[in-house]
């Protein structure tokens, strides 16, 4: 990629972030807060974007983020008033800016069908129609702006006045452990500055008085400061230095031939403290060649200029200095909580954290390999080598947590996106909807969050299409009108669990049941419990919409939904009250690299089940256990018949059944709620595990699901429940 | 003795190839070195399902899942009793790694190309698909190997 494309990149990444603190800024207005540095974000989100844009020459997402800068600011000064209505044109506006960004970013910049509209919207709101000439006349000045928009550059050096301070430090100054390059750094803070050492003084070496100062420094200060903060820094040097403070008229530049010369050779040591070394024969310093020396390659000497002759070694303390926070007041304001964000985060390549969080696995096997074979060798628990592994396993844990939190980002991500799906939604179904999120900070996954961005707005979209009433029948039932769609995380035992809940009428049992008959998905004389019937809407084929809408519908049920959240390792179930609503409950594993397992064992051999399918364990009693024809057998549980399965003959590691008493079975829940048990010979234990690929160095293997590598070194298999549930039924239809 | 690999990377010029020979039973097979990772001893393996005879299984190799190819029952033999005394040559096969079964590792050769021979058409089906030439030395005859159709292919899968 090249430098420009890279940079590109990281404007539109930059955007991103712009975007969300845009929207959840006029969110948070919107729910007012009426805090003036919200309105200053917003405005600071669509100001950072128009200056990358225009630095890109992103033409029409300019014009657009112009208008809209201009609105804003009209509301940040109050001339607009803040009002529902004025912020629900604004949020528009952030998803229209949002798509021509997104449009910008895929290089198809074209016009937005909603731009124009929404352009003279916000003009008139603002009063930009009358003053248009005014306005274009305002962008033409508008330059690019680094996004970083540090904006606290202090003035330029030819700004409007400074100070020349004149500053000679007494040999005293340096016996009370002053150090005037502190100094010099200090003045540095107060505004550009240019340094200029007068070493003329020193002597040759053998006369060196190593006690002695010998150094002078000329500082131009120009900027934004006064001689009372220059005192200040000299504060504690007062009388140990000769100090002069002149102030200076409207610069002229200072572009004297020293400091050009010194700008050339600006990697010259800053040598200012102490006497300068000097060569011990000379009595002088040959600056010119010293400098010419310095910077062989450097511009052609200019012609000899006065500030040579003399020996003064001149030094550009140029660089701009961090303003301080009294001396860019304006800057505070534009750049305000930024500051403290500079630095703090960076962005790293994923490659390079699977990576890491691959080795790491290898380092928890390892250690958990060597934690065994030295239990094996029969050492005393007390033993120091067992303590010793103790602690590398304690440090291991942090080692694994720490690194799986770098992949862990807030939910924030996911769900600011469906502020804007429920606008739109809400728009199409004409149903006013309010959004409330919680919990947006708590931290999943990167590849979970992900994703969860296809079932959030799967359910989203059905609990407004579906879950909500229309106004009328919501002011029937004594609702107010505006309904609520509640999106809600939070961290439970080792788990993120996301719901996703309305105050709508509920599910319609009688419906449901009517439909799941209809479809041939329950047997009409069935007895179901208000759960099951709840639970039917995730079983496949199934979808409540009598007439196929635009919203939901589009041939995508509950199902998918569920079988994306399965895949995830998650699980998915609903709590419906008649009349007061749903709500969808997902809990997920915080992360894919490992999987929370129940060790079997089935003939010898070590399988790892995952322990989100297991809804109990049992030891089966002979009188539960029925043949059914052939190798085939069920279980009764509680009244119901669920197919038992024999896992050591399922994956073909026996050819005879496991007396069903001998062993345990594992009920587990399978792919859209279907039920089976799996005996297994025995449990090991529970066990989190690092899951490995099989496929990276083999291939899929019907069964399993992935391997794993356990505490004695060897391979364990991952059981994939679902294809042993599904082959080993498609194995008993043969043997009917 | 053959000629010892001495690793002064001349032998690679030339037309010349670096060979590594191993023992099944009382027969002697090579393959080209370049495709070998490392050789290292018998650890018990996880028997994979509904995988064919000839994949012993799988076990760990420093935090990889690594697949085991019995190597003669692969070429039509039978199956290896393994034990300690095998040897599992790691050898990388396209993007794979996967371990192979053999009984020892004999040698290393340095050849020249005019000495492989080709395969007469007296070799069983099985083995000649594997079997890209043979090398006589010292009055012995050393089969050369071809790694790319080791591993059971997606299609059977399928069939199995």
């Amino acid at each position: 990629m090249d430098p420009l494309a890279a940079i590109r990149e990281t404007f539109f990444q930059e955007c991103e972030e712009q975007l969300a603190e845009l929207e959840s800024g006029l969110l948070a207005m919107e729910g007012g807060d009426q805090d003036p540095e919200t309105i200053n974000a917003v405005f600071r989100a669509v100001h950072s974007i128009k200056g990358g844009a225009g630095a890109f020459q992103l033409e029409a997402l300019i014009r657009f983020a112009h208008v809209f800068e201009t609105a804003l600011d009209e509301m940040r000064s109050g001339r607009v008033p803040i009002t529902p209505d004025v912020l629900k044109t604004m949020l528009r506006a952030a998803d229209v800016l949002a798509d021509l960004v997104r449009a910008a970013h895929d290089g198809s910049e074209t016009e937005h069908p909603l731009a124009s509209g929404l352009v003279d919207e916000l003009k008139a709101m603002s009063g930009q129609a009358a003053d248009e000439d005014e306005a274009e006349e305002d962008w033409g000045d508008f330059e690019f702006q680094p996004m970083a928009a540090a904006v606290d550059m202090p003035e330029a050096p030819a700004g409007p006045a400074g100070f020349v301070v004149k500053f000679k430090p007494r040999g005293d100054l340096y016996a009370k452990a002053n150090e005037a390059a502190l100094l010099l750094r200090e003045l540095a803070r107060l505004g550009q500055t240019v340094v200029e050492l007068d070493a003329h003084e020193v002597p040759p070496l053998t006369e060196i008085d190593p006690e002695a100062a010998y150094l002078a420094w000329t500082i131009t200060i120009s900027g934004d400061t006064d001689e009372i903060a220059i005192r200040e820094v000299f504060e504690w040097v007062d009388g140990d230095c000769e100090l002069e403070i002149t102030k200076q008229g409207p610069a002229d530049g200072g572009f004297d031939m020293a400091s050009l010369l010194a700008r050339v050779q600006d990697e010259a040591p800053a040598e200012d403290e102490g006497p300068a070394v000097v060569p011990a024969n000379a009595g002088e310093v040959d600056v010119a060649s010293l400098i010419a020396n310095l910077s062989p390659a450097a511009a052609p000497e200019p012609e000899p200029a006065p500030a040579i002759a003399p020996p003064t070694l001149s030094v550009v303390a140029s660089a701009p200095a961090p303003a301080a926070p009294d001396a860019a007041p304006e800057a505070q304001a534009a750049g305000g909580p930024r500051k403290s964000e500079a630095g703090a985060t960076i962005r790293v390549d994923l490659d390079r954290v699977d990576r890491l969080i691959d080795l790491v696995g290898e380092l928890v096997i390892n250690q958990a390999v060597l934690a065994q074979r030295v239990m094996e060798a029969g050492l005393a628990r007390a033993s120091a080598v067992a303590m010793g592994l103790d602690e590398l396993e304690q440090l291991t844990r942090e080692i694994q947590d720490s690194v799986m939190a770098i992949r862990a980002q807030p939910v924030k991500s996911v769900f600011q996106r469906m502020p804007r799906l429920v606008r739109e939604v809400a728009a199409m179904t004409g149903k006013p909807v309010r959004l409330v999120t919680e919990g947006e900070g708590t931290e999943v996954d990167k590849t979970v969050i992900e994703r969860l961005a296809d079932p959030l707005t799967h359910m989203i979209r059905n609990a407004i299409d579906h879950g909500l009433e229309s106004p009328e029948k919501r002011a029937a039932a004594g609702k107010p009108a505006e309904g609520v769609v509640k999106l809600a995380a939070f961290h439970r035992s080792g788990r993120i669990v996301i719901e996703v809940s309305d105050d709508g009428g509920g599910i319609n049992r009688e419906r449901v049941k009517g439909i799941a008959i209809e479809k041939g998905l329950v047997a009409a004389e069935a007895t179901l419990s208000d759960e099951e019937i709840d639970n039917l809407i995730f079983m496949p084929g199934f979808s409540t919409a009598a007439e196929v809408s635009d919203i939901s519908g589009r041939g995508v049920g509950m199902d998918v939904v569920r079988r994306s959240i399965q895949a995830l390792g998650g699980r998915i179930n609903i709590v419906s009250k008649p009349g007061k609503g749903s709500t969808f409950t997902m809990s997920l594993p915080l992360t894919l690299a490992v999987l929370d397992g129940m060790v079997v064992s089935a003939h010898g051999q070590t399988l790892v089940a995952p322990i989100t399918a297991i809804v109990e364990t049992l030891q089966p009693k002979a009188e539960d256990v029925h043949s059914l024809g052939g190798h085939a057998r069920v279980i009764s549980i509680r009244g119901g018949f669920v197919p038992l399965i024999d896992v050591g003959m399922a994956l073909g590691y026996r050819r005879d059944p496991l007396e069903a008493t001998q062993g345990v079975a594992l009920l587990i829940e399978g792919e859209g709620g279907s039920r089976a048990a799996l005996l297994v010979d025995a449990i090991q234990g529970q066990r989190q595990v690092v899951i490995k690929s099989l496929e990276a160095n083999y291939r899929q293997v019907p069964g399993v699901a992935a391997a794993t590598i356990l505490g004695d070194g060897r391979v364990a298999l991952i059981l994939d429940i679902d294809t042993i549930v599904t082959v080993s039924r498609g194995d008993m239809r043969k043997a009917s | 003795m053959n000629q010892i690999l001495t690793s002064n990377g001349q032998a690679q010029a030339g037309g010349m190839k670096e060979l590594i020979s191993f023992r099944i039973g009382a027969q002697e097979f090579c393959v080209d070195i370049m495709a070998i990772r490392e050789i290292r001893g018998w650890t018990a393996a996880t028997a994979l399902p509904q995988s064919p005879s000839f994949v012993k299984g799988v076990i760990n190799l420093r935090g990889a899942v690594l697949p085991i190819v019995d190597l003669a029952s692969r070429l039509g033999f039978e199956s290896t009793e393994a034990s300690d005394r095998n040897v599992i040559i790691v050898a990388q096969i396209g993007e794979q790694v996967v371990g192979l079964l053999v009984d020892a590792v004999s040698d290393i050769l340095t050849v020249t190309d005019d000495v492989i021979q080709p395969t007469p058409d007296v070799a069983s089906e099985t083995a000649k698909s594997f079997i890209r030439g043979l090398i006589a030395m010292d009055g012995r005859m050393i089969s050369l190997i071809g790694l790319d159709r080791v591993l059971p292919e997606n299609v059977e899968l399928e069939a199995a």
